[in-house]
């Protein structure tokens, strides 16, 4: 488990432990990485989070074509892995979770543990407000610094 | 009335059934509920369709046939559970002066006319 901010790592273990979810990856809606369990490798991270997001942004766009509230959640079924994207509000901004998970759990566990994590991340983030925007002449530094902060490395 | 609905006011009829619902046991979703206030359909899903799976698989493992029912006795209340085919189940909760008998013939006999 790897998170940038300290606060949002026991919902997430709570979630892992009880949903027997693969992997969790959570972001903001620009698609910055806030945490990750269970990805390799850094680039596998960025990838993830930018079509997390651009689906995110997608799906809520159809929505307001159709005249519709937000959807919930999208799932995509595989056989052998699952993936369920959604987006929340939370003290800090939109949120987004994006989880994969095998046959050995079931989507209904993973939404049911999933809306439990929202809950709890909203309860234990704090009220001050998110740091100022990155600069763009610090937005490498702050990027590499990110990576390291969530690979270790 | 459709026949998963007509199935569960079948359940519900009975006395002590504080509801019942027809699940998904793979996804764990509800596909149809008749419930009371208060109780909430969606984590009945989800957990009773994992002990379905569970149970199925734990049985396989045994090299025994899936269970036709399933009776989890709580301190308040019990949850029963009939698995049918196309991968429904059909679920009821019960308070613990239900009549557990009735309760079971009625879902096993609900849950076959769903077949």
């Amino acid at each position: 488990m790897r998170a940038l901010e300290p606060w949002v790592v026991e919902p997430l273990q709570t979630f892992l432990a009880e949903s027997s979810a693969r992997l969790i990856l959570l972001m903001t809606t620009a698609g910055q990485v806030v945490a990750q369990h269970g990805f390799a490798r850094s680039f596998e991270v960025m990838t993830a989070a930018a079509l997390g997001s651009a689906i995110v942004a997608s799906t809520e766009e159809l929505a307001r074509l159709m005249g519709a509230p937000r959807f919930g959640a999208v799932v995509h079924g595989g056989s052998q892995q699952s993936c369920l994207l959604a987006a929340f509000g939370t003290p800090r901004g939109r949120w987004i979770g994006l989880v994969v998970f095998g046959p050995e759990t079931s989507v209904g566990l993973v939404q049911l543990f999933f809306d439990q994590m929202v809950e709890e991340l909203v309860g234990a983030a704090p009220r001050e407000p998110a740091p100022a925007p990155m600069l763009a002449e610090n937005f490498e530094r702050e990027l590499n610094a990110s990576l390291k902060e969530l690979f270790g490395r | 009335m459709s026949p998963a609905n007509t199935a569960l006011e079948r359940v519900t009829q009975v006395p002590g059934v504080r509801g019942s619902l027809l699940i998904s046991g793979t996804d764990g979703l509800v596909v149809a509920e008749r419930l009371m206030d208060g109780i909430d359909g969606r984590a009945i899903a989800a957990l009773a369709g994992s002990l379905i799976q569970r149970l199925g698989r734990a049985t396989a493992g045994a090299g025994l046939r899936i269970p036709t029912f399933v009776h989890l006795r709580g301190s308040s209340g019990s949850v029963l559970a009939a698995p049918g085919q196309n991968d429904l189940v059909l679920v009821a909760l019960v308070s613990l002066d239900a009549n557990l008998g009735l309760a079971r013939l009625e879902m096993l006999d609900a849950v076959g006319r769903l077949n």
